[in-house]
């Protein structure tokens, strides 16, 4: 696929490009559209039957939870792996906040996972082969786009939710996700600085006071397709 | 949202909007006028839509109006801040300054789109009668920023059922609920704490309210770390109780 993303965004356009000058691809099915994804290697943490070949969001409040569960476990996945063996010079500020940042992932995943019971995706099969996980600016970076991804994903997806139940669920999630992106934002960028990087110019819009962008499922999972090998089938997400 | 956050300023409502400035301006409350050229036209559609026939419903109103509270305690707290000379370092003062640029755009956003509806700013006393003294002592200033900040976020999160009927305010006021969160994230860590909420610790008594009814799980095991994991809403009452002591 061809996607075209919004100009002002460069984490998108960050992750695009990763996506775009990796060789190996397999495919997404999107509303009819063949969006491009890279597959290389696999490392997979978690313990349930793996998804190596295609999971299927499904339709309504059900496919968004289960959107919203295949990020967690994308972000768990990562946590864990950096958790496991964190970059050189890691000091023990930065250690317990992302230890903490990890189990509060896994515990989003885990809920999720127990919320959907039997309608829950099969475990995602992961690919971080772009990131360098002995290396801080690698991690760092990488979890700033993660952070960032996620709560643009749950920013956009609220409105296509219909149960005010499942509502209140996403509205717990985000905002921990958003403060991890301002404590990550916060870790790569000296506090002082002009715009304040917790919540930057790029990530709130400055005429406003919005974060922005909201992204779309189509948006969020084409970017999130680098880290995927799983092919993810969103074909049924409600659209509006 | 997709189509309609593009939409360009009604002239009627440009007027509405202007007078209504002009009528705050006024009475001397409107701390640091707005240029009516900053309203965002994000919200030209939307808040078309307020002044359309029947306009929103009362249910969205009221949310929004309660919301307009919190932003108007939050944008007259920082504009005073960032603005009394030798208070905030000026190390940290990017910080304020950026949470109160962000501050300010919401309450223009929430008066553009509640238009005629919208209530005026109130007084505020941020030494909730003699309680706090943050304006002359930084460490109070921050301790009240995380509180106002924490409460912000808890507040949009009780308030998001009552905006499902419209997709566009609910998007709005999730992309303002999650900037409230960072600027959370941010103050906390500024106080050497996580960004994060651990069970309903705050060490400060009289703003233990806000973090009453943080520590729950969620159904994940009952550990401070199920609780970090997830922001609880509150009610409207809860957060109206929380801000009485500041407001006039």
């Amino acid at each position: 696929m061809d996607t075209k993303l919004p100009e002002k965004n460069g984490e998108l356009r960050f992750l695009d490009n990763l996506a775009r000058t990796t060789g190996r691809r397999t495919f997404v099915q999107w509303a009819g559209l063949t969006l491009g994804v890279v597959a290389l290697g696999c490392s997979d943490d978690s313990s349930g039957p793996p998804g190596d070949g295609e999971v299927n969001l499904g339709t309504g409040d059900t496919g968004i939870l289960n959107y919203a569960y295949a990020l967690e476990q994308l972000e768990a996945a990562f946590y864990t792996q950096v958790v496991a063996s964190f970059y050189a010079g890691a000091s023990a500020d930065e250690q317990a906040l992302l230890t903490d940042i990890k189990n509060h992932e896994v515990i989003h995943r885990d809920f999720l996972k127990a919320a959907l019971g039997t309608a829950a995706i099969a475990d995602l099969t992961v690919d971080f082969t772009t990131i360098n996980f002995g290396d801080r600016a690698s991690v760092l970076g990488a979890a700033k786009a993660f952070e960032d991804l996620g709560v643009s994903a749950y920013n956009g997806a609220g409105q296509l939710l219909t149960s005010a139940d499942y509502l209140l669920i996403a509205g717990k999630i985000v905002s921990v996700e958003a403060r991890h992106a301002a404590a990550i934002r916060d870790l790569l960028v000296p506090r002082s600085s002009a715009n304040g990087s917790f919540a930057g110019d790029d990530v709130v819009d400055p005429t406003t006071g919005l974060e922005f962008p909201e992204r779309t499922p189509a948006q969020v999972l084409t970017a999130a397709d680098t880290y995927v090998t799983t092919t993810i089938n969103a074909s049924g997400l409600p659209t509006s | 949202m997709k189509d309609t956050i593009f939409g360009s300023l009604d002239p009627e409502l440009m007027n509405r909007v202007e007078s209504r400035r002009a009528a705050v301006s006024r009475t001397g409350k409107m701390a640091g006028a707005l240029a009516i050229a900053s309203m965002p036209v994000a919200f030209g559609l939307m808040a078309k839509r307020a002044f359309a026939q029947g306009g929103l419903p009362q249910g969205i109103i009221d949310a929004l109006k309660f919301a307009l509270t919190l932003e108007y305690l939050e944008d007259t707290f920082y504009t005073t801040g960032v603005a009394t000379s030798g208070l905030i370092p000026a190390g940290d003062l990017p910080i304020f300054a950026q949470i109160s640029k962000h501050e300010t755009k919401h309450v223009a956003l929430l008066e553009g789109v509640l238009g005629a509806n919208a209530d005026p700013k109130p007084t505020f006393d941020f030494t909730a009668g003699g309680m706090f003294d943050p304006f002359n002592v930084y460490a109070t200033f921050q301790a009240l920023s995380q509180g106002f900040e924490d409460t912000g976020v808890r507040a949009y999160k009780g308030q998001a059922a009552a905006l499902m009927s419209d997709n566009t305010i609910l998007t709005t006021a999730l992309r303002i609920h999650s900037v409230e969160a960072r600027h959370a994230s941010e103050v906390r860590r500024l106080r050497g704490r996580k960004g994060w909420i651990t069970g309903n610790e705050v060490e400060i008594p009289e703003l233990q309210a806000i973090y009453n009814g943080e520590e729950a799980a969620n159904g994940a095991a009952t550990s401070p770390t199920a609780a970090e994991a997830f922001d609880e809403p509150l009610t409207k009452a809860a957060v109206q109780a929380i801000v009485a002591p500041f407001i006039v």
